[in-house]
């Protein structure tokens, strides 16, 4: 017993997945490296991690428990999120608010008016559903296309890019369905604020 | 709704050519592998000193069962305990404390994958390599290995033989779970999970802030941990992370890699249930007695592919399944009418907690498929379904036989049927038998025992749970869903799950020691009573079929099935679920 033990181990708890290392490490350098993108030799992010984003001239994330794993270092050497409380290490997940929680339509109703309040041109109806919802793992790169739609005026405003050029970048990083079929429309929103970023000559 | 319905449709092509080579494995058939396999398994068992031939009675074969089991989770405990050397751990992460490392050994060893840890901050890469990863290998083998013997005990070739345990154990791991996962892991990678040895990047965001990225071999855990029905995630938020399921067909792969199995299981049931009808049909050649059967046993292997009995099963699996699906679906579509009053569109559906890749769609696909085949994976937060919506995995986890995990499912499922066979025997005054042998007293005790451990584990801890301030302690939603999350976490470690309403505070002393408790029981008592039935019906004797026979292999019987699970379901589980989705259904809509 102790003989099947160890050997199955081995097998499968190392051989296998250092196999697997070699292989994909081999035939998909990038994927098995995480996807990270990087522009003139800074690594930005990775592709399929989303981020949060506080500007006007950026399209904004969903709302997310762990904020995206962004953060910035206090004074004091401790690290905080962009909300000022403070960072606990890396993690994933959402609140777990059940559809009955008080606390659910709060945020959401803060979120709300904070949204109105930046994107006056927005009717309250008119905010997708998935804009202002928590994602499951709360590293969501993606938003919906109608989500982007609605940002973009005020993302015109703030960037000084014309509406076309806004328009253009979202669409580039907006992707169908699988065949049409299998999924969801999705735009990513670290891959559309890089270039609006190259646009405005920041990065 | 399209994409749903050939999701399911492409599923029902592939199941097939899989099943048959599971058959051919678990039979002990020739393969186009086994030039390769027969030298690899002959070296392990070499180095193991197996003798594959010895064959086992059910008992020592249960008995084998569990002491590997046991030696097994000794070993991987005493990795977790020690996980913070400076072995493949890039991270510095330190070692694991004792009640959560109890849970997580038992966890993992029982194919339930319940997670108190978050993979980020809890586990070094060595164990999630050499715990994690080798033990969603061989407790799916294990589970298979069981159900194999089970239905070798049914087929009734020989009167005490149901094969060796180490000898499938391995023959399963080698033939059918690594292959499978070299091929599927390197499509994952394809699709952009990692796979390597590097610590946590830190990058400088666009907008001149900091973000830490996880790494790790995710990909060889992703894949195994769907082909085996396991469900523990490299990363807390599991499969609904873009890490570990980036794209709608990264998602499809994990969705396929946990459903293929387990129907291949009904399948090779059926296949090798047939072949002990086609052997005494060829017996009766032989004999030159009776032309007419061995004709009719020949084209009903060429018919159905599943085997007969198998595909009145499959049927009854099926029915259960879409019903479950299409309530979850609709439930997710309707969106919650709490936000809808605050004023935020519902036109997507509930997408709290959800991806946008995947949307109301491919969650609730996802959601209904990780219940049904108990893998316990989650590519949405089930914690944020709609009231219905979530009732849905908390039911198919209650019922436990929609198609199940790796071969359990399978099993319980018989289980039911027994019971069927009995139920209706007494009301139309027919003799309950079922594959062409006698059901009688010592069975009928067996499979009732078996089929109340079930609710007795989930209703009696959540009544402990719900009445101890250790328990109530962690709850976090208010109003009747802390109780859905209570009860939800003692039905997916009772069938062995492992997903979670993960709002859950259960990394206390009670929650990891309770569950820990109820995921063995769930997991060893059904199987070794499952075990006992089969051993005692093959020492019965096959009867003729006689006009008083109960025919199994008909659609008629995978509905009588669907009914009888169902009244057993309501009859023990629905007090309960009125008081926890029902009534927060009724208050979210009122």
């Amino acid at each position: 017993m102790i003989g099947v033990t160890v050997v199955l181990m081995l097998v499968c708890g190392l051989l296998f997945p250092c196999l697997l290392t070699g292989l994909s490490t081999l035939i998909f350098p990038r994927q098995a490296g995480g996807n990270l993108i990087t522009v003139d030799g800074k690594t930005l992010g990775a592709e399929y991690v989303g981020q949060e984003f506080t500007e006007d001239y950026y399209l904004w994330s969903r709302p997310s428990a762990y904020h995206y794993n962004v953060y910035v270092e206090g004074e004091d050497g401790k690290q905080y999120y962009n909300d000022g409380t403070e960072f606990p290490g890396i993690g994933s997940g959402s609140n777990n608010y059940a559809p009955t929680n008080p606390a659910l339509t709060e945020r959401v109703e803060v979120d709300i008016e904070a949204f109105l309040a930046k994107n006056p041109t927005v009717k309250r109806e008119d905010i997708p559903t998935d804009l202002l919802t928590a994602s499951g793992s709360g590293l969501d790169p993606h938003i919906s296309p109608a989500s982007a739609e609605i940002q973009i005026p005020r993302i015109v405003k703030a960037s000084g890019l014309t509406e076309e050029e806004i328009k253009d970048i979202v669409a580039e990083n907006t992707q169908g369905k699988v065949l049409g079929i299998f999924g969801e429309e999705t735009v990513n929103v670290l891959k559309v604020n890089i270039e609006i970023a190259q646009r405005m000559g920041i990065q | 709704m399209l994409q749903i319905v050939l999701t399911i449709f492409i599923y029902l092509i592939l199941v097939i050519p899989v099943g048959i080579y599971v058959y051919h494995v678990a039979a002990g058939k020739h393969t186009f592998a086994d030039p390769v396999l027969n030298r690899v398994d002959g070296t392990i068992y070499k180095i193991c000193g197996i003798t594959p031939q010895n064959t086992m009675d059910w008992k020592k074969y249960a008995v084998s069962l569990v002491a590997t089991n046991g030696v097994m989770m000794l070993l991987g405990y005493v990795i977790l305990r020690v996980q913070s050397i400076g072995l493949f751990n890039p991270n510095g992460i330190g070692g694991m404390e004792e009640s959560l490392s109890f849970n997580t050994i038992i966890s993992f060893m029982t194919n339930t994958n319940l997670q108190h840890y978050s993979g980020e901050s809890g586990l070094s890469y060595l164990s999630q390599m050499m715990v994690i990863i080798f033990m969603m290998f061989v407790s799916a083998a294990s589970g298979y290995a069981a159900c194999v013997a089970f239905i070798r005990g049914l087929a009734g070739k020989t009167k005490d033989n149901v094969g060796n345990f180490f000898s499938d154990l391995i023959r399963i791991t080698t033939r059918v779970l690594l292959p499978f996962s070299i091929v599927g892991g390197l499509l994952l990678v394809w699709q952009g999970v990692p796979q390597n040895f590097s610590g946590n990047v830190v990058v400088d965001t666009v907008e001149g802030a900091k973000q830490v990225i996880a790494m790790g071999p995710v990909a060889a855990l992703e894949i195994i941990k769907h082909l085996g029905t396991n469900g523990g995630g490299f990363l807390g938020a599991n499969s609904a992370t873009p890490i570990e399921n980036p794209t709608i067909l990264s998602n499809l792969i994990e969705m396929y890699s946990m459903m293929l199995l387990p129907g291949a299981c009904v399948i090779t049931f059926g296949k090798m249930v047939c072949d002990r009808k086609r052997e005494l049909a060829a017996a009766a050649i032989s004999d030159g007695k009776n032309t007419a059967i061995s004709k009719k046993a020949h084209r009903s292997r060429i018919v159905w592919l599943y085997g007969r009995e198998g595909r009145s099963i499959f049927a009854a699996m099926g029915i259960l399944f879409l019903i479950g699906l299409g309530v979850c679906f609709w439930a997710e579509s309707q969106g919650n009418p709490a936000l809808a009053d605050v004023g935020l569109s519902q036109s997507m559906g509930s997408m709290e907690g959800k991806e946008v890749r995947f949307g109301v769609a491919q969650s609730s696909l996802f959601t209904t498929v990780t219940t049904s085949f108990t893998t316990g994976t989650v590519n949405n937060m089930h914690d944020t379904l709609t009231p219905l919506g979530g009732m849905i995995p908390m039911l198919h986890m209650m019922l436990n036989v929609v198609f199940g995990g790796k071969g359990v499912g399978l099993m319980n499922m018989i289980t039911y049927a027994i019971l069927a066979v009995f139920i209706c025997g007494l009301m139309i005054g027919r003799t309950p038998e079922y594959l062409g042998k006698k059901i009688e007293g010592r069975e009928m005790k067996l499979a009732a025992l078996c089929i109340i451990i079930h609710p007795l584990l989930i209703l009696a801890f959540s009544a402990l749970a719900v009445g101890t301030p250790e328990g109530l302690a962690g709850i976090t939603n208010p109003g009747y869903h802390g109780l859905s999350q209570v009860l939800y976490e003692f039905s997916s470690s009772a069938a062995n799950n492992g997903s979670g309403f993960e709002g859950l505070a259960d990394n206390t002393l009670f929650w990891n020691i309770t569950t820990g408790v109820v995921m063995f029981f769930g997991r060893y008592l059904s199987m070794v009573l499952q075990l006992a039935i089969a051993g005692s019906l093959m020492k019965k004797r096959f009867v003729n079929e006689s006009i008083g026979t109960l025919h199994t292999d008909t659609m008629s019987f995978a509905v009588i099935l669907v009914f009888i699970v169902y009244i057993f379901a309501a009859l023990t589980f629905f007090p309960v679920l009125a008081l926890g989705p029902v009534a927060e259904h009724l208050t979210l809509w009122a």
